[in-house]
């Protein structure tokens, strides 16, 4: 074996890593491909949208592009590499998802107030809903990655 | 001299020849020089195909329909943009055409372009906080000012406006994924990090079209130049940052343990240009 046990620590971060950008990746998308483009319930730009908002947006928006390639990758590496376990990548990918999923509904509908979800009716069931499922999917990303942890092989066996 | 620099130049059936011949020239050379070393197993095929798309891509927004349309159309406008801006450079640095320069020209000469590369001025342009100002920069600048609005007003600036687009989008595509020689390239997480900050830039800049034309541009125009801005922006952006981190996955290929397999070690980044291995084949694909 040529990697120390550190470096094969590092690569199973990685394979977190990983899922987590593959969770917020596909989350981000399935927001816009659905609901700004399907539904059509938010708005490219609504109009009052501030310039935060927009900068904002826009880097998310790329990012998302970013999450979802470099994500690929980092699980592809974990593959060449052994350390990729489907139960670390989906514990990335949970915490990525869910955390993405509360991120836009906190930060991006009410405090920078890009957009909300869906204009002309009441709120708070639509915000509640958004929410609560951000969170549940990121408790199921916490559960899967103490379980992963628990599992885990030793790392002396090199895999 | 006014004459000649007014609006109607700019359809000019000169101009239209004198840019096909110039493209036609460039794509003759890269195959001319490129075909032997192609022949004799040691340039990738693909490389060449990519040359060639990126040509005519340059060839598409620059002449015929699309061009015409694009002198009263936003969103026409905008589609050339994407076209001679951000897919015909990738196109043309994945063929690697300083590369061909390298292996074909006469030692001497060859030693001097490669120290020209190395020279300062060069590296500054093809730094990627440079190169990203230049390109994304360059467009803030043409339409949050008047310049688009004046962009058919002479044959001078005109020129000058395209060249540039396709310039910096070209340095730009170097910066982050170019296969010919780059010795004092950053390092990929620096490149990551001003790489999205750029391509962050360039969607903002288009929905600030979206919010707010361009002077002389109707809303309706601008809104929907704004989309195809924002949307085919994605799309090439996606094969960008594809190739982007496919660099780094061949980069940091691990070393394979002695009880798999017996193998060349695989190089990786610039030098894997000129190797025989499929590692190389692909590394620029």
């Amino acid at each position: 074996m040529t990697h120390a046990p550190s470096r094969s620590e590092d690569h199973r971060g990685r394979v977190v890593a990983g899922g987590v950008l593959l969770g917020i990746g596909v989350m981000a998308a399935v927001d816009e491909i659905i609901f700004h483009q399907l539904l059509r319930w938010h708005h490219f730009y609504d109009g009052s949208t501030p310039a935060i908002g927009i900068v904002s947006d826009g880097l998310l928006h790329t990012g998302e592009l970013f999450a979802l390639v470099a994500g690929i990758f980092l699980l592809l590496d974990g593959r060449r590499r052994q350390v990729l376990r489907p139960i670390s990548a989906w514990s990335g990918f949970f915490l990525g998802a869910g955390g993405f999923q509360v991120f836009d509904g906190l930060i991006d509908h009410k405090v920078l107030r890009i957009h909300q979800i869906r204009y002309g009716v009441e709120l708070l069931p639509y915000d509640l809903a958004w929410n609560i499922a951000g969170v549940v999917l990121f408790a199921i990303g916490v559960v899967l990655y103490l379980r992963s942890r628990r599992t885990r092989p030793a790392v002396a066996s090199g895999r | 001299m006014i004459v000649l620099l007014a609006s109607a130049a700019i359809d000019a059936p000169w101009l239209r020849v004198t840019t096909l011949l110039a493209l036609a020239a460039a794509a003759a050379g890269y195959v001319a020089a490129s075909l032997p070393l192609w022949r004799s197993g040691c340039w990738p095929g693909v490389r060449i195909v990519l040359w060639c798309a990126g040509i005519f891509a340059v060839a598409v927004s620059l002449v015929g329909p699309l061009a015409q349309l694009a002198h009263h159309d936003f969103a026409a406008h905008m589609v050339g943009h994407l076209l001679l801006g951000m897919l015909a450079p990738l196109l043309l640095v994945l063929a690697a055409p300083v590369t061909v320069a390298l292996r074909r020209l006469p030692a001497v000469r060859a030693r001097r372009l490669t120290r020209l590369l190395a020279a300062a001025p060069v590296r500054l342009l093809t730094h990627p906080v440079t190169a990203s100002l230049l390109n994304i920069g360059g467009l803030w600048l043409l339409y949050r000012t008047g310049l688009y609005s004046r962009l058919d007003d002479s044959l001078a600036v005109h020129m000058l406006v395209h060249a540039h687009v396709l310039g910096a989008g070209y340095l730009f595509a170097f910066a982050f994924v170019g296969v010919d020689p780059a010795p004092h390239r950053p390092r990929f997480a620096t490149r990551a990090v001003v790489l999205l900050i750029a391509l962050a830039a360039h969607a903002v800049l288009a929905k600030s079209l979206y919010a707010g034309p361009p002077p002389g541009v109707p809303i309706e125009q601008a809104r929907s130049g704004a989309m195809v801005m924002y949307y085919g922006g994605d799309a090439v952006d996606l094969v960008l940052i594809t190739v982007f981190f496919r660099q780094w996955f061949t980069a940091t290929r691990p070393r394979r343990r002695p009880d798999r397999q017996v193998e060349v070690a695989p190089q990786s980044g610039p030098a894997a240009v000129s190797s025989r291995t499929t590692t190389a084949r692909h590394a620029g694909a």
